[in-house]
């Protein structure tokens, strides 16, 4: 049995926490990923299957949506990103995939990604310097993928004073520099 | 620029990569008789007007459609915007 010791985004043993001024920079690492496409032809059956195993209508474009258990958010036509706690669902894509069936192809995504949460009333000051999308007109349930500093990266608005962003895993230091750079400029 | 996405509404141009001429999508049938001349004239001949002109945009750093906008390229103005394949779909083609 291997014995590997499980390293965050950032490369520490504990996701990192950085506090500027009225923000709080929180690297994420307690949610799994997966995404879900429907498959030609079986949108009918992928909606119904769908809706029963989230507990939540899939969201339209630029939201997501929150069952009891996952979360969803919409990445493309015919294509969502689910998110579950890590702890119950680390083999998120199997557990997905059993009910969908043939309705859906899923894909593992959990470790091709890094999020940051970002938590305090300037957020969105932080965000109109990082980013094209129109944060501060953007509610809860709005999800958008976009840019920061030529990183592709999902906005996605929980609260709005509460944003997360999902970005590619590589980009995860090069990501915190930019977001802790804007909050200084915003403290 | 800012180019009006049929499902996302306006967004920022630097959010997307630009392909060429719209006449990308009708791809010849590589079966047909004359199917030589068709692809030259698919790979080489272009329209280049001065005035409203159809192309494809990536929207790469985005939901990652293809669209088909209709540009004025005297003004810049972006007349319209639609999914690549829904444009394809009233050819035809990709149900």
């Amino acid at each position: 049995m291997h014995d590997l010791a499980a390293l965050t985004p950032l490369g520490a043993t504990a996701p990192k926490v950085d506090r500027i001024g009225a923000m709080t920079i929180s690297e994420v690492t307690d949610r799994a990923l997966a995404s879900v496409s429907c498959r030609a032809g079986k949108s009918t059956p992928f909606q119904s299957a769908a809706k029963k195993l989230f507990g939540t209508g899939l969201p339209t474009p630029g939201h997501w949506a929150d069952g009891a258990t996952y979360g969803l958010i919409w990445t493309g036509p015919e294509q969502w990103f689910v998110e579950a706690p890590f702890g119950t669902h680390e083999d998120i894509a199997r557990i997905v995939k059993e009910p969908l069936g043939d309705t859906a192809s899923v894909t593992e995504q959990t470790d091709g990604w890094v999020r940051f949460d970002l938590a305090g009333k300037t957020a969105v000051d932080m965000l109109e310097r990082l980013c094209p999308v129109p944060a501060r007109r953007m509610k809860k349930g709005d999800a958008t993928r976009s840019i920061i500093e030529h990183m592709g990266c999902f906005v996605i608005c929980r609260e709005p004073d509460h944003f997360s962003l999902i970005a590619p895993r590589s980009f995860a230091g090069s990501l915190r520099h930019a977001l802790c750079a804007a909050a200084r400029s915003v403290a | 620029m800012i180019i009006p996405h049929p499902l996302l509404g306006p967004r920022d141009s630097q959010e997307f990569t630009y392909l060429g001429d719209a006449n990308l999508i009708d791809r010849p049938d590589w079966q047909a008789e004359d199917a030589v001349d068709r692809f030259h004239d698919y790979l080489y001949l272009r329209d280049n007007p001065a005035g409203e002109h159809k192309e494809l945009w990536f929207h790469e750093q985005g939901d990652r459609s293809w669209l088909v906008v209709t540009r004025n390229t005297l003004t810049h103005e972006i007349i319209s915007a639609e999914l690549a394949r829904d444009v394809a779909r009233t050819r035809g083609r990709s149900k």
